[in-house]
């Protein structure tokens, strides 16, 4: 498996997991609390921060690993880390992909703007835009490396 | 699971008449990673028009000789 596909795979963990958590924790709070009441702030900043750091994480565990793997098996460094054109348009092919999933998630935060609706509301769908965009571009350059493009 | 791309090649049969080369070695001499090459010879991806020629270049055969597309046959400049 190509290393671009390992923290393809790590990126798509982690922005499966993540925003899960958060969206668990915060619509359990809408039981006893308005959306307006909600603080939503440092949950969101902490959630996005989380994905960064764990996929920066995992990127690096995943060529410690790539790493150790080509030694074991008497492979080149270049077999494990390198990144060639293939890779480039598999992931401008995902990048663009998952950017018209945002831009259509952006159309709903415009209306919710527009709608007057409670920054809570505004905020997470703004953030579940980015993580479903994400996902998509992740399963398509996946799909990509499975199938061809 | 299918083909994306119509173009064949010719690569496999190219590396075993060069003493048996490696995906790995034929990787090496282009600059790409093996999985490039094995998605190249699968049928997988469609590589780049100068990676076309590298790749034909590290064999010493003209272009159309490791790379095919339907109903290209015969045809002129």
């Amino acid at each position: 498996m190509p290393y671009e596909e390992k923290v393809t795979w790590v990126s798509l963990v982690v922005m499966a997991v993540v925003p899960v958590a958060y969206f668990v924790i915060m619509l359990g709070r809408l039981g006893d609390t308005s959306a307006a009441a909600i603080s939503y702030q440092w949950p969101l900043l902490i959630a996005i921060g989380a994905s960064v750091v764990l996929t920066i994480i995992g990127s690096i565990l995943t060529g410690i690993g790539s790493g150790i793997s080509a030694e074991l098996h008497g492979r080149s460094a270049s077999d494990d880390f390198g990144t060639d054109e293939r890779d480039k348009q598999i992931s401008r092919h995902g990048d663009r992909v998952g950017f018209s999933v945002s831009s259509v998630g952006m159309v709903g935060v415009l209306a919710l703007t527009m709608l007057e609706y409670d920054y809570f509301w505004i905020a997470s769908a703004l953030y579940l835009s980015f993580v479903v965009g994400t996902l998509v571009s992740s399963v398509v350059k996946i799909v990509a490396y499975h199938r061809g493009f | 699971m299918g083909k994306p791309t119509k173009v064949t090649n010719r690569i496999r049969a190219l590396r075993f008449a060069a003493d048996e080369m490696t995906q790995a070695d034929l990787a090496d001499r282009v600059g790409v990673t093996r999985q490039t090459i094995i998605a190249i010879e699968q049928g997988r991806y469609s590589p780049s028009l100068e990676m076309a020629f590298q790749i034909a270049g590290v064999f010493g055969v003209p272009l159309d000789n490791v790379f095919q597309y339907p109903g290209s046959e015969g045809m002129t400049p």
